[in-house]
């Protein structure tokens, strides 16, 4: 269970967000809503223990996330707006290094076939396109098994297709007990899922 | 024990990545090198072809290159992985931060800091040093140079991001760096005059165990700092 208790964010000194307080439960799907520059990210990293926040806590099982950071990272699956790949490694080797559970080749094949990267397995990520590399760092989502997803901005970038995809996954993991934290300007069908909703405005 | 055996294969596993990185950026990999390999061989040019003058400066003149070399591979140890968003995955991995940090140092040392040792006997030759001194130029460097990637770490760290960070980093670190600078070169010049140089010797060891232990710690946390 993920607990935010008075969350206050700060970016350069000035506070942007204040007295943010929400509980997840297995199952549970928060969208984080909010015009640009309204916090969405640094509501994300703090609850992914990358920021601290300026007041207030996060708890995981109900311990503060700081303390607690290796159970924390276990079950924390966190894509920022950076997606987090070598620009100069290929889409195998990417997925290969961040995955922290057992993955074989036949699984790590089996997830980029999926998500439509299958015939560009061997190019360096800079060669593909934005919308491409972010498929492959939402194709984390298929081999790993982390209860709780925190995503930013998943859907930039991604086609029609690749956004359904991503909406029907989201309600598997949903579905399985899982939780995520989510923020999107686009329209999307996962949307229906939502339970819990955070706006920064 | 399993969990040391965890943290063993989570070393190798980001060693791994970052030596099959390097090689993918390998003209990176060599400017140090090439670096190092010019300014040493401009002295000759510059202060003239005399072996004796040649002999008698080039321990510092080895080392001053040595370090320069390495102050300019630093802002690759994590600029790319800061842009790219890898750096935050570092620190979300369940695995302690400062072995996996540990791991990108091990791959900084055998990328600049090896090749520097490896090729220091030629460049030890073409200043007219006696093989005694080229042998403690040899071992310095093998003991040093891995003290200026762990210590050059927790500057980058620090200045991770920052506007002019180059200049800070220099100014940051350097200090750090003169002591090795003095061991170093103290061993070298006592050896070639026929004195013991283990006095030199064992205080740089001392300092390589200290930035060993402490370097990865800390540079782990001045990463948390600099990535709020």
């Amino acid at each position: 269970m993920l607990q935010a208790n008075t969350l206050a964010g700060e970016r350069s000194g000035q506070r942007i967000f204040s007295d943010v307080s929400f509980s997840l439960q297995n199952g549970d799907l928060l969208h984080v809503s909010g015009s640009n520059g309204s916090g969405k990210t640094t509501l994300l990293r703090i609850l992914a223990g990358l920021t601290l926040p300026a007041e207030g806590e996060v708890l995981w099982h109900q311990q503060g996330i700081t303390a607690n950071r290796d159970i924390y990272n276990e079950n924390l699956l966190y894509i920022g707006h950076r997606h987090g790949m070598h620009s100069d490694l290929n889409a195998l080797e990417n997925l290969r290094l961040s995955c922290h559970q057992s993955c074989n080749r036949a699984k790590l094949f089996s997830a980029l076939e999926e998500v439509g990267l299958g015939s560009h397995l061997k190019k360096p990520l800079r060669l593909l396109s934005q919308g491409q590399q972010r498929r492959i760092a939402l194709a984390r989502l298929l081999i790993e098994s982390q209860p709780l997803w925190i995503l930013d901005e998943p859907l930039a970038a991604l086609d029609v297709i690749a956004v359904e995809w991503f909406s029907q996954h989201l309600a598997q993991h949903l579905q399985g007990g899982g939780m995520a934290v989510v923020t999107t300007h686009q329209e999307a069908s996962f949307i229906s899922h939502v339970s819990v909703t955070v706006d920064l405005n | 024990m399993s969990s040391h055996v965890g943290l063993l294969a989570s070393w190798q596993r980001v060693l791994k990545r970052e030596l099959l990185l390097a090689y993918r950026q390998r003209n990176d990999i060599l400017t140090p090198l090439i670096f190092f390999i010019i300014v040493i061989s401009l002295f000759p040019l510059g202060v003239g072809p005399e072996p004796e003058i040649l002999r008698i400066i080039a321990p510092g003149v080895i080392w001053v290159a040595a370090l320069l070399a390495t102050l300019l591979s630093l802002s690759r140890l994590f600029n790319n992985e800061l842009h790219d968003g890898t750096l935050e995955q570092l620190l979300l991995t369940p695995q302690p931060a400062s072995v996996l940090i540990f791991a990108k140092i091990t791959s900084h040392w055998l990328t600049t800091g090896l090749p520097l040792v490896l090729i220091s006997p030629l460049l030890a030759i073409s200043l007219d040093m006696s093989p005694i001194a080229l042998g403690y130029t040899m071992v310095t460097l093998l003991l040093g140079t891995p003290i200026l990637s762990l210590v050059g770490a927790v500057g980058a760290a620090l200045t991770l991001g920052l506007r002019g960070g180059g200049v800070l980093l220099a100014l940051l670190i350097l200090p750090l760096y003169i002591p090795v600078l003095i061991f170093a070169t103290g061993a070298i010049i006592a050896t070639s005059n026929g004195y013991s140089a283990e006095g030199q010797l064992s205080l740089l060891a001392a300092y390589l165990i200290l930035t060993l232990i402490f370097a990865p710690w800390v540079t782990s946390h001045a990463l948390r700092v600099s990535l709020d």
